[in-house]
């Protein structure tokens, strides 16, 4: 299998192996070694947990420069909903996407437009019989590799069509197209404006054979930057939004779900308490639900790590921006056989690699459990992080795989060099008291 | 059971309620990472989770051990509580003397032990009045 290529990534030169990443990580991704942090690439699921708690901001997110769409003819950038959230006394979201007309896109194409489609299809597959339920949500990216990593038996559930980013991206090169025939495909740039690093993996990664239709993801807070110089009340803007509610809602955690119009539905946000939701929905303690909404961000996709403003002051922006605004604006043509079109679906997801088995027999994963067992009992149980494993457990997990030694455990091994000390001081005396006897 | 079988104790305190339940997440997590299936898991920690509340709504706690072989997950339920006077009536779907506190949290549905029949493959209820009640449960792979 190819390398798993992550947005995610350490900045060694700032890292002093202190363990703060080591113990946030949901996963258990984060070893220290040699003194620094290192990133189990096969484990990370881009949640970007250790970004937000480094102190030391060794931590950080691979992403491009807006000068990478310098190369294509006609720029085009999608927005997605959280934008709109990071700007104080916000009037309207046109000022935005004035802003970023202003700052040399050729097009813009909003996220939560095809948001609102992704809605309406969403509410056509929930009334699909034969589909696997409760549907869990595909649009985020973190959300859907924890599943594929931890819970494959719901790997199925996750809902096959592509999330808004995607669908923006398809519906703005096609527009693209429509009004500039003379552009060839490689002439056409789309450029996410994104609050999450899991994203920036997702487009480099593709999902599955699915290749992503956009170029380039930008971080939320370089645009950010660019978009205050350019942005101003005084210039009235050339009215381009064509969101509702709904679309714009999508930015925080139950916009998505809410959009399903049926109460029979679940959001979680905090990638903790997305794991204790899945926990419940794979052993099947939670009552009948037809859809579930999990964002790996508090607060959902507003509380990703490249925003620049609070989450819960973005997620009160975006209640006043969206309030006087139609429910949605984008609508599907009418179709009484509930047709979700091939293109927007997924073909087929990326091969489930679970990392919860010890090893691929069960025999294997018994030995290597009862020597897990064996070892932990000699642990001291701290889960200090010493060791450079999140927890004792982690560590006899290592230790047992062959990628640590005993010997790392430092409160062991201090205990034993106590008892030594003993040892050789007790020799030391030894000798005098024999001769005393004598 | 082979020897190899693995061995889980867990002691299930019977005086704070609002702990009940934690030893099926436990086995739940060490049944996924030793690759059993879903299913297996879904009706291993179902069936205990019903046994550890019990064994708390009835007989002041106990102690449950999980074996794991090859072949099977076994669980064994060990309190040492009043003891079920009628067996063939506790077993009936809907009867209970849970008292009225736990009710309102929803249990004392009377399915505690018809459930733990359902999902596994095999059970035993060993009682003595007065004295405890050993139940055993078996879920094969």
């Amino acid at each position: 299998m190819n390398r798993y290529e992550h947005s995610v990534c350490l900045d060694v030169s700032k890292c002093n192996g202190c363990t703060t990443c080591l113990k946030h990580c949901p996963t258990e991704a984060i070893r220290i070694r040699d003194k620094h942090a290192v990133i189990q690439a096969e484990r990370c699921i881009d949640c970007g947990q250790c970004i937000r708690v480094c102190p030391n901001q060794a931590k950080k997110a691979n992403y491009k420069k807006l000068e990478a769409m310098d190369g294509f003819r006609w720029k085009i950038a999608l927005p997605a909903p959280s934008l709109y959230g990071q700007f104080e006394n916000l009037g309207d979201v046109d000022y935005v996407l004035q802003g970023l007309l202003d700052i040399g896109f050729d097009d813009v194409f909003e996220v939560s437009a095809a948001a609102e489609l992704v809605s309406a299809y969403t509410r056509r597959y929930i009334r699909q019989e034969g589909v696997k339920r409760p549907i869990i949500s595909s649009a985020c990216p973190a959300v859907v590799r924890l599943i594929a990593l931890r819970f494959p038996s719901l790997y199925d559930n996750i809902m096959p069509i592509l999330p808004p980013m995607e669908v923006a991206a398809l519906l703005a090169r096609e527009r693209a197209k429509k009004d500039h025939p003379e552009l060839r495909d490689e002439d056409i740039g789309v450029c996410f404006i994104s609050p999450c690093p899991a994203k920036v993996s997702y487009v480099e990664q593709g999902f599955g054979s699915y290749k992503s239709g956009v170029d380039c993801v930008v971080a939320m807070k370089d645009i950010y930057f660019a978009l205050i110089n350019v942005m101003s009340p005084d210039k009235v803007p050339t009215p381009v939004s064509h969101s509702g509610m709904i679309g714009i809602s999508w930015a925080t955690s139950g916009g998505e779900s809410s959009a399903v119009f049926n109460d029979s539905y679940l959001a979680a946000d905090g990638i903790r308490n997305v794991i204790d939701v899945l926990d419940e929905i794979e052993t099947g303690k939670l009552p009948h639900l037809e859809f579930i909404e999990l964002n790996a961000c508090e607060g959902g996709c507003v509380g990703g790590v490249l925003a620049v403003e609070n989450p819960y002051i973005a997620r009160t922006r975006l209640q006043s921006l969206r309030r006087y605004l139609p429910v949605s604006q984008n609508f599907l043509p009418e179709d009484e056989h509930n047709t979700i079109p091939e293109e927007l679906l997924f073909g087929d997801k990326p091969v489930c690699r679970p990392i919860t088995r010890l090893a691929d027999s069960m025999v294997e994963s018994m030995r290597r459990m009862s020597e897990i067992h064996r070892l932990c009992a000699d642990l001291p149980g701290l889960d200090c992080g010493s060791c450079g494993a999140p927890t004792c457990r982690a560590f006899a997990e290592d230790v047992v795989r062959g990628e640590a030694a005993t010997d790392d455990c430092v409160i062991r091994l201090c205990e034993q060099l106590k008892a030594e000390c003993a040892e050789l001081r007790r020799r030391r005396i030894g000798p005098v008291r024999k001769e005393k006897e004598e | 059971m082979s020897e190899e079988a693995l061995r889980f104790h867990f002691d299930v305190d019977g005086d704070d309620f609002t702990s009940a339940g934690q030893a099926s997440v436990q086995v739940k997590k060490l049944l996924r990472e030793l690759g059993v299936s879903t299913d297996v898991i879904r009706r291993v920690s179902i069936a205990m989770y019903e046994g550890e509340i019990n064994m708390v709504i009835h007989a002041g706690g106990g102690k449950a051990d999980v074996i794991v072989d090859e072949t099977a997950v076994t669980i064994v339920l060990t309190d040492e509580g009043p003891g079920i006077p009628n067996i063939a009536q506790a077993m009936q779907e809907g009867y209970s003397t849970a008292p009225d506190n736990v009710r309102s949290l929803g249990f004392g549905a009377g399915m505690g032990l018809p459930n733990m029949k359902r999902y596994t493959d095999h059970m035993e209820i060993e009682s003595q009045l007065g004295q405890g009640t050993v139940i055993t449960m078996r879920v094969d792979l």
